[in-house]
């Protein structure tokens, strides 16, 4: 039963991460499984997924839309029942320890959802209450979190009136305010301005370095994978690689060139039929070429357009990133089944 | 301390519905308001139901006997006479027409008739609405018969024969409670219990469905609240806003409307706690069916339908086949129907009412306890 395809690339994570002494895993999944039943049948949204997240680190889960990103972090954290597997945080079990597991972890869903008719202040309080904070811990630890979050100019305004950025941050506030070990969240960046962006990995950043919790994160975005320091691959709800970014990466079939062809259609046309050439990728008006051998590959593809008409721009060697590795990889996927 | 833990966590859930139900005052408003209207609604048109129904009358033989039998249906009350025809195909067409409810055609030669002893009137009545057959036929037969009655007994004595003047058997028919038959009595106890039953059912089933809606449910659901403080978190602040609106109602109904309330006023309180904790309870359940406002509507539109019909409100339950019975037994309103009527009609203590009251705390813990267990932990 064990999922050989995904195997190629994806052997056991703890093989993958040779540590020394085994630090203690805050989340674990094995073999976790979680259906659908729709109307057009049974639909696997998560697949024989395995992962680990050791303590302190922040694990990014990245992949398309419709991945079972969303539906493995709800699987973990028991908001869906699981249909195979196991799932635990800090060693609770997700399905039999819902409760323990709220306690000690903080969540934020993909859509805003704190009330949005109640205040700042009366957010903080409510989540505050529910998790038994009592009232002299709250004062301290509340004007804390929203300075850090940068609302304490804010604490008077409905959440619902708030900006995307400033909701996420609230949300953020509100899910660390009972201090829980392991925080998750879902797409937390999803509609926000790149500098609000840029702002709430920075709170992510500080959170990890100052209280040591552990961080686990859905994102589309490859340049947020690129600050995890740790990163699965999910796509069609199976994990199809995992490992540090610079892992990941090196996963990708070879050197990577960027040239900006003109015109671009035959180009593109051409390249891949080209000796050498293990991977073409569109990248707006450029073409990203995965080849064996850079140096030669080169000017062997700028000859070949020009016999064809076609000139070559910019013809230079970049460093492979995510986004590239995380393509290949999934054309890869792709092609398997 | 895990009592304290799970106070606390219902405390945060009633504070945070709390401030929400302030905020959203427009729905708060209409759910004082709209009660009060309905009620006005309802008991104006009950209260006029039964009388003045308009009446066309095809008198063909106007003499003093006919004249003086229209005359003792109009003065029954009952009646209204808005037009006299004069062929009996006028009136029916009347009655197509929708201009009038009743017809009383009066054949010619009424008065000659009379005094041979075998005269007739048609009365012709819309039977498109059995509320109007049901008391124009129970009228018009009461007032030909009294009428017919008093002719007789006044040809008997002039006859001489004061003897027979006088019926040989005499009922006295006295109505408790209710001596004049007034509807507005009947009504408004019934009345209150749906209305009261009608807010606790939408209040508490917009609040889950609007939770559910806006997805504010999953991030509540991450908290360790257990669904049946989360439950009770919902039930708490309406309590307070459907206790305001008994209150109004019952004004109204006393100082209005004019209903004497015979019982104690303290224990119908206690006993409308119950009740709206049932209702509550009820709405509860409900939404863990709905998915939406709109599915929300409907089945709240639906259970005041069975409420109407079923509780004993409108129709005596007696009459009913057992398995509908049945299902008004599962509408809290069937119960707290006659506990109204019981305190404030019949002025009865609790001793009499037990066993709608037992019935009534089972049914508040079955459905609180029931709504707790479906109450989903998790999205799907």
């Amino acid at each position: 039963m064990s999922s050989s395809q995904s195997s190629v690339l994806s052997p056991q994570p703890s093989v993958l991460s040779p540590q020394p002494s085994k630090p203690q895993v805050t989340i674990q999944t094995r073999n976790l499984v979680k259906h659908f039943k729709t109307r057009m049948g049974e639909v696997t949204a998560v697949n024989e997924v395995t992962l680990q997240v050791r303590r302190g680190e922040t694990y990014g889960l990245i992949g398309p839309d419709g991945a079972g990103k969303t539906t493995l972090t709800r699987v973990i954290l028991g908001l869906l029942t699981r249909n195979g597997g196991e799932s635990r945080i800090l060693g609770y079990d997700s399905m039999r320890d819902p409760y323990a597991i709220r306690e000690h972890v903080g969540y934020i869903a993909q859509q805003f959802s704190l009330p949005p008719d109640m205040t700042v202040m009366e957010n903080m309080r409510f989540f505050a209450d529910v998790h038994g904070v009592s009232r002299k811990e709250q004062k301290q630890r509340i004007p804390e979190l929203l300075e850090f979050a940068g609302l304490t100019a804010f604490t008077k305004r409905l959440a619902g009136r708030l900006s995307g950025g400033m909701k996420k941050k609230l949300a953020l506030a509100c899910s660390l305010v009972h201090e829980p070990q392991v925080v998750m969240l879902d797409e937390p960046t999803l509609g926000v301005d790149p500098v609000s962006r840029r702002e709430f990995w920075n709170l992510l950043g500080n959170l990890r370095t100052e209280k040591g919790v552990t961080i686990f994160v859905c994102t589309p975005y490859m340049d947020e994978a690129e600050r995890c320091n740790w990163v699965g691959l999910m796509y069609q709800g199976r994990l199809v690689a995992d490992g540090s970014p610079t892992t990941i990466k090196t996963l990708a079939p070879g050197r990577l060139l960027e040239f900006t062809p003109l015109p671009f259609v035959p180009a593109r046309d051409l390249v891949p039929r080209l000796e050498g050439v293990l991977e073409v990728q569109t990248y707006g008006v450029m073409l990203h070429v995965f080849v064996d051998d850079p140096e030669r590959r080169g000017p062997e593809i700028t000859a070949a357009l020009a016999a064809q008409g076609v000139a070559c721009t910019g013809m230079r060697e970049i460093e492979v990133r995510m986004e590239e590795a995380f393509i290949s990889l999934i054309r890869q996927q792709a092609s398997q089944r | 301390m895990r009592m304290k833990s799970r106070l606390k966590r219902l405390w945060a859930m009633v504070r945070k519905e709390t401030i929400q139900m302030v905020r959203d005052w427009p729905t708060l408003g209409m759910v004082i308001v709209l009660p009060v209207v309905e009620l006005f609604l309802v008991s104006y048109m009950g209260a006029s139901l039964l009388d003045h129904m308009p009446t066309i009358v095809a008198d063909q033989s106007l003499d003093s006997h006919s004249r003086a039998f229209v005359n003792a249906l109009e003065v029954s009350g009952f009646f209204a006479v808005t037009e006299y025809v004069d062929s009996e195909a006028a009136v029916i067409r009347a009655i197509d027409e929708g201009e009038a409810y009743v017809g009383v055609v009066i054949p010619p030669n009424f008065a000659e008739r009379v005094a041979q002893g075998d005269a007739q009137a048609l009365v012709i009545l819309d039977g498109s609405d059995t509320f109007i057959v049901q008391s124009a036929y129970s009228a018009a037969g009461a007032i030909a018969q009294a009428h017919g009655m008093e002719l007789m007994m006044n040809t008997a004595r002039r006859m001489g024969r004061a003897n027979i003047a006088q019926l040989p058997i005499n009922t006295f028919i006295r109505i408790l409670y209710n001596p004049n038959i007034d509807e507005l009595i009947f009504l408004i106890p019934g009345m209150t219990a749906m209305l009261l039953q009608l807010v606790c059912v939408n209040i508490t089933v917009s609040s889950v469905v609007r939770e559910r809606e806006l997805g504010t449910i999953e991030q509540i659901l991450v908290t360790p609240t257990r669904p049946l403080e989360l439950i009770m978190g919902k039930m708490v602040p309406p309590i307070l806003v459907v206790t305001a609106d008994l209150f109004i109602i019952i004004g109204l109904g006393v100082y209005w409307f004019k209903v004497p309330f015979q019982g104690s006023l303290p224990l119908f309180c206690w006993l409308s706690l119950l009740f709206i904790i049932s209702s509550l309870g009820m709405g509860v359940l409900f939404s863990t069916i709905c998915k939406n406002q709109k599915q929300a509507q409907q089945i709240s539109a639906m259970l005041m339908m069975f409420t109407m019909l079923l509780s004993g409100l409108l129709y005596p339950r007696a009459t009913m086949p057992p398995v509908v019975q049945f299902i008004g037994n599962l509408i809290p309103a069937t119960y707290f129907i006659r506990i109204a009527r019981g305190i404030i009609t019949k002025g009865v203590g609790i001793s009499f009412l037990w066993n709608d009251v037992i019935a009534l705390l089972i049914y508040a813990a079955v459905i609180v306890l029931a709504a707790g267990v479906t109450f989903k932990r998790r999205l799907d």
